[in-house]
């Protein structure tokens, strides 16, 4: 069979940015250019020079700074939304594939119903009743995420809870609990593990958006979403100021979907 | 099959009442005092007990809630406090923008997806595949709000073509309203097409590995009967099920784009209504939207059954 020449540049270019996202955020911490909160009223509005090589924004903040620390908020809110989703979904799908019957039937239906809540419809419901917030922003995304998880979750029970190995271990007089706690879920990770992955780029963009409408993380913190609201009000003056933020985002989500796309055709060769 | 469309008729029902019910708790149940939330912090304890009394909320939940569902389905999605008119004519009011606008992204993202799917499909792993995918990478990755503050950049502030936001309208026929939901639309349904693009190429490569396939083209069928007749009917399903997650993606990305484009939607009407406190309206439009979603994905499973004869249902 021929070999795809593209097959390990598209791992390789995945790994390199997703590197340099979780390096800069890394380095955020430790070290910026200039504070991201400190404001400058003199300094607004400066274009890219050797101190500040993105320029400043309305308030004469950093923008390199700003984005560096925003990578910080995009990673937290993906690493959360992914894990809240993930554990929300496998939940659901265990309880409805292990027991099957009307709860399995009623629990699919509310699953179809949360299918009718994307991020952002969560988000402003979220946010009119408790406040706006990246709280918010994370059990919104968490919340659109869970559905795809029980669904996979669910299937994969569904088929094992039948195969010899649980049978046996059954008839061994393994109860409920450890039946899926060390027979079945262990099967069930690999999917979940790619589900995971391909979530993450999802989550972040959603992030941006929500901050972008104003439903997430909140000024004065960082988030490039948010930055990109900002200069939406001075776009025809400073244009430079709404590229560099979206250029983020953009990178970032190009990076972990090669990356997701690269692992899965390395590790299953069948799908490739 | 008149089994499998009750059963899934069924499933819809129940699903509709989910929907209603996770909308009811966010509101009602989850923040203990819907009054206190309405009111804020400036109203005093006896006027909170006139607008419970008012809202019903001395009475039982299962009561409120059965009470709430009756009049949302007879249409009664309450009174905005904000415009203090009906919410469901506020609902209804905004639809000429969110509607069009929805279905102009989807008319953008089918025309530009099926046929560069298909068209990298047939170049399976050449040049004008990976090209396909190239673009397709990036236009994943680019945030719809971006897209559309660039075009905006563009299109407004430097060529001055178009203005950057508003809506004209329907009134002065149908060239300045659809002239207003272009940009929008285009940064909306050109990077949905990014996915669907995808979807439709493996789907594609996928029906060109059958056996049928490869009967059609030894027997001598033109290329062109064997991808628009064999093929691309037999890979409809798959791409179907994702157009269809697609365009309610659209729907809620809608929200957004009228943000970036200034347009009077239904996103731009929840989003003003969260500042002002408007409970009845946020509650309106989510659960308005949500029931739309669900609606298309129920409109989707119909779908298989026309789309697909071969698949039996019991």
């Amino acid at each position: 069979m021929r070999r795809r020449p593209l097959r390990h540049l598209t791992f390789a270019l995945g790994a390199a940015i997703t590197t340099l996202l979780v390096v800069t955020a890394a380095l955020s911490l430790v070290y910026t250019p200039s504070d991201p909160l400190a404001m400058a009223i003199a300094w607004r509005f400066q274009g890219p020079s050797a101190a500040h090589p993105f320029g400043t924004d309305q308030y004469g903040r950093d923008v390199l700074s700003r984005i560096m620390r925003g990578a910080v908020t995009s990673i937290a809110v993906g690493v959360i939304a992914v894990g809240l989703g993930a554990a929300a979904g496998i939940f659901i799908g265990v309880l409805s594939g292990y027991t099957g019957g009307w709860l399995d039937e009623a629990l699919m239906r509310l699953i179809d119903a949360v299918q009718g809540f994307p991020a952002i419809l969560s988000a402003l419901l979220f946010s009119a009743v408790f406040a706006p917030g990246v709280a918010v922003s994370m059990v919104a995304i968490g919340i659109a995420f869970a559905p795809a998880f029980a669904r996979l979750t669910r299937a994969s029970f569904l088929e094992l809870r039948e195969r010899e190995f649980v049978v046996a271990a059954r008839a061994l007089g393994a109860g409920d609990r450890r039946l899926i706690a060390r027979h079945i879920l262990p099967n069930t990770l690999p999917p979940l593990v790619i589900q995971a992955t391909t979530s993450f780029p999802v989550a972040i963009l959603a992030e941006a958006a929500l901050a972008y409408l104003g439903l997430g993380t909140q000024p004065p913190n960082p988030s490039w979403g948010l930055m990109l609201k900002e200069a939406q009000n001075f776009l025809s003056l400073h244009p430079l100021f709404a590229v560099f933020p979206g250029g983020a985002i953009a990178l970032t989500v190009l990076g972990l979907n090669l990356l997701g796309d690269g692992l899965r055709d390395l590790l299953d060769p069948k799908t490739a | 099959m008149r089994r499998y469309l009750v059963r899934r008729l069924a499933a819809f029902v129940a699903t509709l009442f989910f929907v209603s019910v996770l909308v009811f708790v966010v509101v009602r149940v989850l923040p203990g005092d819907p009054a206190l939330l309405i009111m804020g912090t400036e109203g005093s304890p006896e006027a909170a007990a006139r607008l419970r009394e008012a809202m019903g909320l001395n009475r039982a939940i299962p009561v409120q809630y059965a009470d709430w569902l009756w009049r949302a389905l007879r249409g009664d999605l309450g009174v905005s406090i904000q415009y203090d008119v009906p919410v469901a004519r506020l609902i209804v009011s905004r639809l000429p923008v969110t509607l069009p606008l929805t279905l102009l992204a989807a008319c953008l993202m089918s025309v530009t997806a099926l046929p560069l799917g298909l068209y990298a499909a047939t170049r399976h792993r050449r040049a004008g595949d990976y090209v396909a995918m190239v673009f397709s990478q990036i236009g994943i990755a680019i945030p719809s709000f971006w897209a559309g503050l660039l075009l905006i950049l563009l299109f407004s502030v430097r060529l001055g073509w178009v203005q950057s936001g508003g809506f004209e309208g329907w009134s002065g026929g149908l060239w300045p309203g659809i002239r207003s939901l272009l940009l929008p639309a285009i940064a909306l349904g050109l990077f949905q097409a990014a996915v669907l693009v995808r979807a439709t190429r493996s789907a594609v490569l996928d029906v060109l590995r059958e056996e049928y396939v490869r009967t059609a083209r030894a027997k001598g069928v033109s290329e062109a009967l064997v991808l628009g007749k064999h093929t691309l009917r037999n890979a409809l399903v798959p791409i179907v099920t994702v157009a269809g997650i697609q365009l309610g993606q659209l729907m809620a990305g809608s929200i957004i784009l009228e943000s970036v484009f200034a347009l009077p939607g239904l996103g731009r009407l929840a989003l003003g209504a969260i500042t002002a406190r408007d409970l009845p309206v946020v509650q309106g439009v989510t659960l308005f939207v949500a029931a739309c979603i669900v609606l298309i994905n129920f409109a989707v499973d119909i779908a298989y059954v026309i789309l697909d004869p071969r698949i039996r249902y019991d």
